[in-house]
């Protein structure tokens, strides 16, 4: 069976170029690029390559990205470095619908001795950013929003936020896992202190990612080590995955505008003609700031498992905002703080689409799906009744 | 990914029985859609009160729609009175089990079913009885006492698996360990008020207690265990058939034997396993 893979917010295939860039670092060119030979002198090389690619993607100088482990090491480093170096300051500004990699360790966080203010968003699952700026304090020591949201794709005014956040003195970091590669960003313009980023998320390997921290941000390293990343990350390379990322960050530099063109023209199809053949059908977000790879449609009076497990008969990989698939009891704690009614939020299911998805694919799941909500709609005891 | 039965996923790719008895004699509605599950059954009944037919709809999950599946195939054809006696484990075990995050979707079922034979006897809506301990899913301390007891539930996590009760907020975690530290209380045979045993009395005792309820429990998986001597408060015993190769054998003696022993003899005993 052909799989179709839309759930790339989850994870996204590596591309070929990349695959074939990292091999040789297994088991040809094996140095340690530590070492003082040749040999291991032209990883280092390699590294620096890839430094000076993902800085590129970003506007941002070689200098300022940290190679970490992945996007969630990236988000704890900044958040450490931000608290221990502002020791004084005891609250942190955050929104409502972060990543776990954020939300969880602000909730740890709140249990031991900081105040953290939780943003909310409204029923399109943009910030209130009033809010935001009433509760900066002489006392924030950091403020932490994504740049765009993984489960809605809602992008958020990351530019004007960290201005305003800059004027006040406070620390801006943004994880950005899901923006970049998506949608242009130079940080060289822009007011962002730190950011995160992951490369199994831009046709990278996982297990690797990277922390931008702009030139003179007081820093302190999460992992303790050796000199490595001029001692601001302690530990080997993971050499192979960091040039692996440097290759998908120039692919993604390379062809951001074309690519995503044509992603986005296809979630629109998919979005549009599913609205069109399936009635009490929601799509969650603001639409005119997304994500152009993202749509999170809610199928209202189904549950999100249900369809999943339908849709993976005729191998469609999505991803569900509801309960069921958690292992959680509750939905998505996204859709929750947007306020979309449990009526919708126990349906709803994620498309994210990448350059690799075809219009044959797409308009495969467009006949594939209807039928999938009418046969569930069908075994719901709700269906009848609102109808 | 959950790891479903085949049998779950044939019952929820293939419901059996779905869709309503317009001339229902019994009808049983549980959860809604706030809670994610949602479950009504229909009985028909044929004058001997025998369930004649059952259908259902089902909003919920693939585990939720197999399990609704699975127990209209179960109760057609059976009495009221056998249908009753069907529990939750029942509902999971044609299905050849359930993840354990998904036991709650087969308590549901047990749930409609009690509802629609209350139903049909016209027995009055039953009131919520006890007290509401979990406010996020409205769950009862009777509700949570049941389950504790009828599956043995042993955590606050197995308690949330099976009624959902402490899957939201959480607030209610200190409630529901009260209640699993009550039941397994309850279920706790009275400690024998041994204050002086002779040397003979405690070989007799702990003999006894090895052949009444530690030999038959090891038995089960291809086990044994012999008791060598008696010196003080030291039990030796020698470990016999799978538990003597078995690498979790130490495991088995200080976690079951000794307890045991501590606690049906007298709890200062040691157990030590000699060569054989």
């Amino acid at each position: 069976m052909n799989v179709i893979y839309v759930d790339n917010n989850a994870t996204t295939q590596v591309s070929p170029e990349v695959l074939e860039e990292m091999l040789p670092y297994f088991n040809e060119f094996y140095g340690n690029p530590s070492s003082m030979h040749t040999f291991g002198g032209k990883v280092e090389q390699k590294i620096t390559e890839a430094r000076t690619r993902i800085a590129s993607l970003l506007g941002a100088s070689p200098e300022e990205i940290i190679f970490t482990s992945c996007g969630t090491e990236s988000d704890s480093t900044a958040i450490r470095a931000a608290v221990l170096s502002n020791p004084g300051k005891k609250h942190i500004l955050t929104s409502r619908v972060e990543h776990p990699a954020i939300k969880n360790h602000y909730e740890y966080l709140s249990k031991n001795g900081y105040r953290v203010t939780f943003v909310p968003v409204d029923r399109k699952g943009r910030l209130d950013l009033d809010y935001l700026y009433d509760n900066l304090g002489d006392d924030t020591a950091l403020v932490s929003i994504m740049w765009a949201n993984n489960e809605s794709g809602v992008i958020f005014p990351i530019e004007e936020i960290s201005k305003i956040v800059r004027e006040k003195g406070i620390v801006f970091h943004t994880d950005a896992v899901q923006a970049v590669g998506k949608i242009p960003m130079d940080l060289n313009t822009m007011a962002v202190d730190m950011l995160s980023l992951s490369g199994h998320k831009l046709h990278g390997p996982k297990g690797v990612g990277a922390l931008y921290v702009r030139r003179g941000t007081k820093y302190t390293p999460f992992m303790i080590g050796g000199h490595q990343e001029r001692g601001r990350r302690g530990g080997t390379e993971n050499v192979a995955s960091i040039i692996g990322l440097g290759k998908a960050a120039e692919l993604a530099a390379a062809h951001l505008s074309d690519n995503y063109s044509q992603v986005k023209q296809l979630r629109d199809k998919l979005e549009n003609e599913i609205l069109k053949h399936v009635s009490n059908t929601i799509i969650n977000g603001d639409r005119d700031h997304r994500l152009p790879n993202t749509t999170s449609i809610a199928f209202e009076y189904v549950e999100g498992e249900s369809i999943l497990l339908m849709m993976d008969e005729f191998g469609i990989c999505a991803s569900s905002g509801s309960a069921c698939t958690s292992g959680s009891l509750e939905p998505s704690h996204v859709l929750r703080a947007m306020g979309v009614p449990f009526t919708a939020a126990h349906g709803s299911v994620r498309f994210s689409l990448s350059k690799y998805n075809t219009e044959e694919e797409i308009d495969f799941i467009i006949e594939k799906l209807p039928p999938i909500i009418e046969r569930l709609r069908e075994l719901s005891p709700f269906w009848k009744k609102i109808k | 990914m959950w790891e479903y039965t085949n049998k779950v996923k044939d019952h929820f790719l293939n419901p059996r029985n779905v869709g309503v008895i317009e001339d229902a004699d019994g009808i049983g509605e549980v959860g809604s859609l706030a809670c994610g599950d949602a479950l009504t059954l229909y009985l028909k009944l044929d004058k001997n009160e025998r369930i004649k037919d059952a259908k259902f709809q089902t909003f919920g999950c693939a585990s939720a729609i197999a399990s609704s599946s699975a127990l209209t195939e179960m109760i057609k054809g059976l009495t009221l009175e056998e249908a009753k006696k069907i529990t939750n484990e029942n509902i999971a075990d044609f299905l050849g089990g359930l993840p354990k995050e998904k036991m709650h979707c087969s308590v549901m079922g047990r749930d409609a079913l009690e509802k629609a034979i209350s139903n049909y006897r016209g027995e009055a809506e039953k009131k919520v009885e006890g007290e509401i301990v979990c406010e996020c899913f409205g769950i009862t301390d009777l509700e949570i006492e049941r389950a504790v007891r009828e599956n043995a539930l042993k955590t606050i996590e197995d308690v949330t698996h099976y009624v959902k009760a402490g899957g939201g907020c959480e607030s209610c975690h200190e409630k529901i360990q009260e209640i699993i530290d009550a039941s397994l209380g309850k279920e706790r045979p009275e400690k024998k008020k041994v204050i002086h045993l002779t040397n003979i009395q405690k070989i007799k005792l702990i003999e006894e207690t090895l052949a009444r309820e530690i030999k038959p429990a090891l038995k089960k998986d291809g086990g044994d265990i012999e008791l060598v001597d008696v010196d003080g408060n030291n039990v030796l015993v020698k470990l016999r058939g799978t538990c003597a190769t078995c690498s979790a054998s130490q495991i088995t003696l200080k976690h079951y034997v000794e307890s045991k022993l501590r606690e049906l003899v007298a709890p200062e005993l040691l157990v030590e396993e000699v060569e054989s």
